[in-house]
């Protein structure tokens, strides 16, 4: 069906690369010179690039997932010889037509693709394979569930202790207090209560403030915490979201969507153990969004990843739980031609409605994804805020996004005008994420 | 609260409450047992009643937030009548831009292209074409031009006013309102009162940068501007001032040049003798034309005519009042010294009236008695040049087969640099083609750097023939790097079908350096996949109905 498939451009490549280095690396290798034997159909493209070795790489790279195959030692994902690929594709300089795949080429495509159609949806404890014994899977998550109890019970023990003595006294502790518990919480398999506790314990050297924001994250925990203990006797949907809240993979069984779209956002958050991708997908036709969530361990690069500003055909199943936006992709994700629109949005009075109403759903949301339209970046006493046009209200950015290069694209594109702008409403601020400006619409600007 | 604008619809009573929990989240519920919960719950669990009530209080906080109040708004970008670049070459310079922080390891370079070297020929392209940058570039383009000062002028102006509002908003581009750069801040030459007023209070370099825009279009308003305040300004700013005379130099200026000969300071006076000897009509030129006659001369009782010297015995009072400096630099006779400041500041159209009607050719190939050859000529290259004076350029050239040592004229690579750069450009690239073809490119690297780009044929042709010789020769490419890189921003693009060829892997033979083919095979390829490149640029620069 998509023996050509829309070509990415080079931008959109070139937001595919896992970090700046591999940008320029496969930047360079955008041009004829290293390359021979290129070839494109059936949704892939094809080549040989001359390494420093004697044998050149095969690189191979099926645009229907995407994923990526190539003979170099790279543990970058996709390699610079993949980007490159793309690049000279995107340069016009593969020729058209369709051609037939050579053997190696067209012998990873079909052990990918076969391999692609006869997987299911293995998601981990949450849906265990059918051959599994659902008695046993029954059994470890009884277990899981009551190591999980004990440690938030430890846990409300913790907090009322810290209580009890002041958050005065926490703020002199230092952290040392914060990582053990922290890993007492890991050890009870509960993830999402250990990075909270991590938080928690950053907060003290977080500047001026910092009680206030201490109690109301301890507030928020103890709240999740007492959540987890009576979680049988809530609504299920908001159960599910405690759940996930607290560590436990939520399950992607919502029905599926089937749409075009438009990928309004990628980027990274390191930490020492993992690497977690979040991309945000806009449904031109359903108008939903959509968070597609992709973990990589600590220094590689998560595999899923998808160009700023394409529009992809494809499904999504959305995971459920109250307020859940994250989605999961279907194995095709095929880029398509077609009109890209900004989001519909609204001035930046609704945005803080729909944090709001969606905090009923899931009190511990830090934001909420929004599109603002008709706003202008402009600076206050105090950093960068996002106003109306009619200058009366404004949103302040949040502190991390007044320091990105992003900030100084989106009031560049703005000139001072009123522009569209999708991104991370929440309690901190505004988190910037794509803009358009109303002379070029159809043009997804990244702002991280 | 998290965000000093953002307020909450929470009443006043409701923040009193939570003054109170937070009082007593910070002393400790032990020590300050939070008065609202006290008497409905039990002391034990005080901790746990003031963590709910806090959990509501947050809930309901972040979910009442309201916008804060907007700060003025920024004044709108002016506008920018230029055209939008077209899609491919938008793309092109997000590549380029990213591309230019890449570090090129020394050595090796590898078979791809180096963007960052694209970048400024990239740009003077875009600019000649008239395009404006897109805005989400402009910040990318700014930290070029900050990096790089080659590449400020051309960035800032395809950046253009919605650069330098951009620039405004941030302390680290502030280079860009700064001198030169802030050209399109200058007032016109059509706003008399703000050229005076900048002129009177502005920074010295934007001064600089004025006077330069005003004389460049009416020269004789710049020389007024200047007369205006010279007696005040300091002896430093006098010297730079007096250098942007420079363009648009004629007669018109010699008036207030001769004066400047009597300034205060010598490297003033200096730079008005050099200025009035680039005027030949000029006052001072007639008074070094008459001491240079009296120092050379034909020497009559020569078998063959032969040309003599007398260099001059004294530097008198007048003599360093035009500008001669009396005192030599360390190892240097006075008397050489001083002649040859006389004969480099002495108008060249003087010379064949002296020698009998002899053509500049004629009269470089004469004899000169006494070992002054090598001084009387490199004092007649710098008047050659000082006074762009192609004959005498060509004159003092030679051919360009001859070897260099030989021959009438001058041996020096930088003094034929500069006489050929008086040279018209076709002329200049024919030159260099035929030094290039004679004597291969180990000594041609500076004559290249004055050709201008593309370099015209049959320039460019020569130098991938004596790259590929170099190469039969069995030398490694690294030798010739800087050849190379001048090759991949001047040569033609064109060349790479010549180039072709040469991309080939040849076998190795038995007498050549270990590995050079390889290498040499990877030094053309890259040649070609940036000649390749650039021809891609200037394609998808070029406006679809040109």
């Amino acid at each position: 069906m998509n023996g050509m498939g829309v070509r990415w451009t080079a931008e959109q490549v070139l937001a595919l690369a896992p970090d700046e280095a591999s940008r320029r690396a496969g930047s360079k290798l955008g041009t004829a010179g290293p390359w021979s034997e290129t070839g494109c159909g059936d949704g892939a493209v094809w080549g040989l690039c001359k390494g420093s070795g004697s044998t050149p790489y095969r690189t191979v790279v099926d645009t229907t997932g995407p994923a990526y195959s190539c003979g170099c030692p790279s543990r970058k994902f996709p390699c610079k010889h993949a980007l490159g690929l793309l690049l000279l594709r995107a340069a016009d300089g593969i020729a058209a037509e369709d051609s037939p795949a050579p053997d190696w080429a067209a012998h990873w495509l079909t052990a990918r693709r076969g391999r692609a159609a006869g997987a299911g949806r293995g998601d981990g404890d949450a849906a265990p394979g059918p051959t599994a014994d659902p008695e046993a899977a029954r059994r470890r998550a009884e277990r899981r569930a009551a190591r999980i109890t004990s440690g938030t019970q430890e846990l409300e023990q913790r907090l009322a202790d810290l209580l009890r003595g002041g958050l005065a006294a926490a703020g002199q502790a230092g952290y040392g207090l914060w990582e053990e518990t922290a890993a007492r919480m890991v050890d009870a398999q509960a993830p999402g209560l250990a990075s909270r506790v991590r938080e928690l314990g950053a907060i003290p050297g977080s500047g001026p403030g910092w009680p206030v924001r201490l109690l109301e994250e301890c507030a928020l925990t103890h709240l999740l915490d007492r959540a987890w203990l009576a979680a049988d006797r809530l609504p299920a949907p908001f159960a599910t979201t405690v759940r996930t809240r607290v560590g436990l993979a939520s399950p992607a069984d919502g029905v599926p969507v089937r749409d075009h779209w438009l990928v309004l956002a990628q980027y990274d958050a390191a930490d020492a153990r993992l690497t977690t991708r979040r991309i945000w997908l806009h449904g031109t036709k359903t108008g939903r969004t959509a968070l597609l969530l992709s973990y990589g361990a600590a220094g590689r690069a998560p595999q899923l990843a998808l160009p700023v500003g394409a529009l992809l055909d494809g499904e999504l199943t959305p995971h459920t739980g109250a307020g859940q936006v994250r989605a999961e992709p279907g194995e095709q994700f095929v880029p398509v031609a077609g009109p890209v629109a900004p989001p519909a949005g609204g001035p930046v009075g609704a945005a803080l409605d729909a944090y709001g109403r969606a905090l009923a759903e899931d009190p511990w949301l830090d934001s909420w994804p929004v599109t603002l339209s008709g706003v202008v970046p402009a600076p206050a006493e105090y950093g960068w805020q996002l106003a109306d046009a009619d200058g009366r209200e404004a949103l302040p950015l949040t502190p991390a996004a007044q320091s990105r290069p992003g900030l100084w694209r989106l009031v560049a594109l703005s000139g001072g005008a009123p522009v569209t702008v999708f991104g991370e409403c929440g309690h901190r601020g505004f988190t910037p994420l794509a803009a358009w400006s109303p002379e070029t619409p159809g043009e997804t600007v990244p702002l991280i | 609260m998290d965000t000093t604008t953002t307020t909450s619809t929470t009443p006043p009573a409701d923040d009193a409450a939570w003054e109170e929990l937070v009082s007593s989240a910070l002393l400790g519920t032990d020590r300050r047992p939070p008065a609202g919960l006290a008497g409905s719950t039990a002391a034990r669990d005080m901790p746990g009643a003031l963590l709910d009530a806090a959990a509501l209080h947050t809930v309901r906080r972040r979910a009442g937030l309201r916008p804060g109040p907007a700060a003025p708004l920024p004044e709108p970008a002016p506008e920018d009548p230029r055209a939008p670049l077209p899609e491919a070459a938008r793309l092109r310079l997000d590549q380029l831009l990213a591309g230019r922080a890449a570090p090129s390891p020394a050595g090796r370079r590898g078979a791809a292209p180096d963007l960052a070297e694209l970048l400024p020929q990239w740009l003077a392209l875009a600019n000649r074409h008239g395009y404006k940058a897109p805005p989400a570039a402009l910040p990318a383009l700014l930290d070029a031009a900050r990096a790089r000062t080659d590449l400020r002028p051309q960035a800032l102006r395809l950046a253009g006013p919605r650069g330098l509002w951009l620039a405004r908003l941030n302390p680290e581009w502030r280079f860009a309102l700064r001198g030169t750069g802030a050209a399109g801040n200058l007032p016109s030459s059509g706003d008399p009162e703000g050229v005076r007023a900048l002129w009177d209070e502005g920074l010295f370099a934007e001064r600089v940068a004025l006077l330069a825009a005003v004389r460049t279009e009416d020269p004789a308003a710049g020389l007024a501007l200047l007369a205006s305040t010279w007696s005040a300004e300091r002896a430093e700013d006098r010297l730079m001032f007096l250098d942007s005379l420079r363009a648009g130099l004629s007669d018109a200026d010699e008036e207030f040049l001769e004066e400047a000969l009597g300034d205060r300071s010598r490297n003033v006076r200096a730079t008005a003798a050099e200025l009035l000897s680039a005027l030949p009509a000029s006052a001072l030129a007639g008074r070094m034309a008459g001491r240079a006659a009296t120092c050379v001369g034909l020497d009559r009782t020569a078998p063959t005519p032969t040309i003599a010297v007398e260099a001059p015995h004294e530097c008198d009072a007048a003599m360093q009042r035009d500008g001669l400096v009396a005192t030599p630099p360390a190892g240097r006779g006075e008397r050489s010294w001083w002649l040859g400041q006389l004969v480099e500041a002495a108008p060249l159209s003087a010379w064949p009236a002296r020698f009998g009607g002899r053509t500049p050719e004629e009269i470089v190939a004469l004899p000169v008695a006494d070992d002054w050859q090598a001084e009387l000529h490199a004092a007649w290259c710098r008047a050659a040049v000082r006074q762009r004076d192609p004959d005498w350029s060509r004159a003092l050239l030679g051919s360009p087969a001859v070897p260099p040592a030989t021959g009438p004229g001058t041996s020096s690579l930088a003094e034929r640099a500069q006489l050929l750069s008086t040279l018209p450009v076709e002329e200049r690239a024919r030159w260099v083609a035929s030094f290039v073809a004679a004597h291969g490119l180990s000594e041609a690297f500076q004559l290249l750097g004055v050709c201008a780009v593309p370099w015209a044929e049959p320039l460019g042709a020569a130098v991938i023939d004596a790259l590929d010789i170099a190469r039969e020769a069995g030398s490694y490419p690294w030798s010739f790097s800087g050849v190379m890189g001048l090759a991949e921003r001047c040569l033609a693009p064109e060349a790479a079908r010549q180039l072709e060829s040469l991309t080939a892997r040849p076998d190795e033979a038995e007498d050549s350096s270990p590995g050079a083919g390889d290498y040499w095979s990877e030094a053309f390829q890259r040649l070609v996949s940036t000649l390749r490149l650039r021809a891609a640029m200037r394609a998808e620069l070029t406006p679809p109905d040109a």
